[in-house]
Formats: C-alpha cells, structure tokens, sequence
C-alpha cells in the first residue's frame, strides 16, 4: 500500500508538468487525477480543480479526449434517502476568482466508449472546453483503481 | 334532554374524527400508504432470506454472516464514480484498522447483476482490500436482499442507449448476531468511520471513553 502512495506521489510530480494556463491565462487546471480501468466496458473517471483566476465569468460546456468516444460532464448526488445517483451536468459557470473541484462523489468527467483501457502510470489529454471558444488541455495522471485523490 | 342528545352526537361525531384522524395516520406510516421502505432500519440479519453468490462461487446467505460483525454496502461495478470510491475508502479503513480488520464480513453486493456476474466481481474486488467480498445473484435474490437491507436500486437508462444504477449507497453495520448497529452515509465525515466500524464489533475505539 506504501509503495502505491509513492508511486502515486511520483505520477503527480509529472502530473505538474501538464498543469495547464488557458489562452487568456485565466484558467488553471491543477491536481488532475483518474483511476485506471478494468477493460473498455466500464466508463472512466477523471478529477481535477478548476481556479478562475480572472476578473471574468468562465463557463465549462464540455470536455474532450481522445481516450474517449463519449466523455461528458457529470454530477453524482446523494438525495436524503442516501440513493446515488448520476446525471450530465450540463454548462457550469465559474465566477472570477473560484474554483471547482471536480471530485469523487460530486462533479467529475466521465468518460463513455473507451478507446483503450486506462493504464495505471499512463496519462491521457483531457481538454476541457469554454463558452468563449477557449479550450485548456491537461495531462491526466492514471492512478490505481483503488486511488482516493491527486495522491493516490 | 336535547342538549344532551347534542352532545353525545358531538362526541360521536368527534370519536369518529379522531378515529379517522388515526386511521389516516396509521395509513401513512405503516399501512399501504406508508412510503418505500427507504431510510429503515435493516432487518435483523436472522430475519432475512437470500441467496447469493459470493466471488469464489460459493452459495451464500444472510446467516453466512452471523458470528463476525459485518459490514454490507450496495453498488454496481460499471459505476465510475461513487462505488470505487466508497471501496477504496472501505480498503483505507481496513488498512487503519489492521488486524481488526480480520474480524469483519465485508461485503460489497451488486445491484446490477445483468454485468456484475461472478467473474466480474471476482476481478473488480480483487483491486481493493483482500477482506471485500463480491456477491452477486440473480436479479430477483439481489432485489430481496436489499429489501432486507432496506436499500433502493433502480436502472435508468442513459442517452447512449446503455444504462447506469441509482442505489443506496450508505454502509451498513451488523453486530456478531446480525443485529444492526449504524450505518455509514456517503456524506459522513469520514473520520467517524473507523470507530463506528470498531463499535459494531464490540471494540472500543482509541479515544473514546
């Protein structure tokens, strides 16, 4: 189990290196994580924070790879009766200065149609897509099935 | 001679109200109106009756579990979100609780038994922590077992023609004879996890007085 944290830890130190600044330097995707996957068939995740570092109102309409046919935006939720539940999340605005955090149990990118299964220690593109035409691409580190966060 | 006839018409008509007052109450909360056993307490593990599978093959059932405290939680391995995260929080807790951990029926059953076969909960609890059992059945054995547990599931279909599972997804905690102690939610600050656990089996947690 410790050796998975450090390899972890090693994947998000590279991970860094595709930390990505939108063309208008007013978006930064940071601590982008995923889990790896058993075949094609099941649907993939990934995580990441958004930060809005601009004076301007942003809104995410989608997201793109090419690791998969049908990736899209997705919100989980818990109703009072603790059912789970999952559905698109449609645009999401992000006011100047905040953040989203996409993150296990809420907001998150999934991805439907693998083209390839999602390798541990491999990385993917993931670009996310802005209703100003604006697009910010990021490395996705994929961690193990069993990661909780950025850090394993 | 009236006002009284009065009065013990009043009374009648107000006994019949109250009546009905309790009749409609006793509709709501535990007659044919009562809502979806959603949010009860499980059965006690004697009471329930199922059969399942578990991810060696082997024929299991509600008393396969009595003896150890247990821990039982629903989900779908096709889920990407909320499932492995909730198993992956379960390995952790089994990892802080070291051999405690040994003592415990963990058991992660399926509500999508359509994918969910043997073989794929063999493979899907195989990447957690070794104490997690996979059991799967068919649909109608799975759908009592969650009646006994008290937990919902539903198929909703998605946009590209396949379909995802609505479920329950709290954790839930039976003491050594089956009887159920607590439950973990999904939105539960996780630090109360490990000593709810260590209470459903009869252990003080570090700390606690």
């Amino acid at each position: 189990m410790r050796q998975l944290v450090l390899a972890g830890a090693l994947i998000v130190v590279t991970g860094f290196t595709g930390t990505a600044v939108a063309g208008s330097e007013d978006v930064i995707v940071e601590d982008a994580w995923s889990r790896a996957s058993i075949g094609v068939n099941r649907p993939g995740v990934a995580y990441m924070i958004v930060r809005n570092t601009g004076d301007e109102r942003v809104t995410l309409t989608g997201i793109a790879t090419s690791l998969a046919k049908m990736p899209e935006l997705h919100k989980s939720s818990i109703n009072a009766e603790g059912v789970a539940s999952m559905a698109p999340a449609g645009e999401i605005e992000i006011a100047p200065g905040r953040t989203i955090a996409l993150e296990p149990g809420g907001l998150h990118a999934m991805l439907r149609g693998l083209q390839k299964p999602m390798a541990k220690g491999e990385t993917f593109p993931l670009t996310l897509v802005f209703s100003d035409g604006g697009k910010v691409t990021v490395d996705v580190p994929i961690l193990g099935i069993g990661a909780r966060g950025p850090k394993g | 001679m009236i006002r009284r006839r009065q009065l013990v018409g009043y009374g009648a008509a107000g006994l019949g109200a109250l009546g009905l007052t309790l009749f409609f109450g006793w509709w709501q909360v535990d007659g044919p109106g009562a809502p979806k056993p959603v949010g009860r307490r499980p059965l006690p593990l004697s009471a329930m009756d199922f059969r399942l599978t578990d991810q060696e093959g082997k024929d299991v059932g509600p008393e396969t579990l009595l003896g150890r405290a247990t821990m039982v939680f629903f989900g779908f391995t096709f889920c990407p979100d909320v499932c492995p995260t909730t198993l992956s929080d379960i390995s952790e807790w089994l990892d802080v609780m070291g051999d405690d951990a040994e003592r415990l029926n963990v058991v992660f059953i399926t509500v999508d038994p359509e994918r969910d076969t043997v073989e794929a909960m063999a493979q899907y609890v195989g990447y957690f922590h070794r104490s997690i059992q996979g059991w799967t059945g068919t649909q109608e054995q799975i759908a009592r077992a969650a009646e006994g547990f008290r937990a919902a599931f539903e198929k909703v279909p998605t946009d590209d023609g396949g379909y995802t599972m609505n479920h329950t997804a709290s954790v839930f905690l039976f003491n050594d004879e089956g009887r159920f102690v607590s439950a973990i939610d999904y939105h539960e600050p996780r630090d109360f996890a490990v000593p709810k656990i260590l209470r459903s089996m009869g252990v003080r947690a570090e700390g606690e007085t």
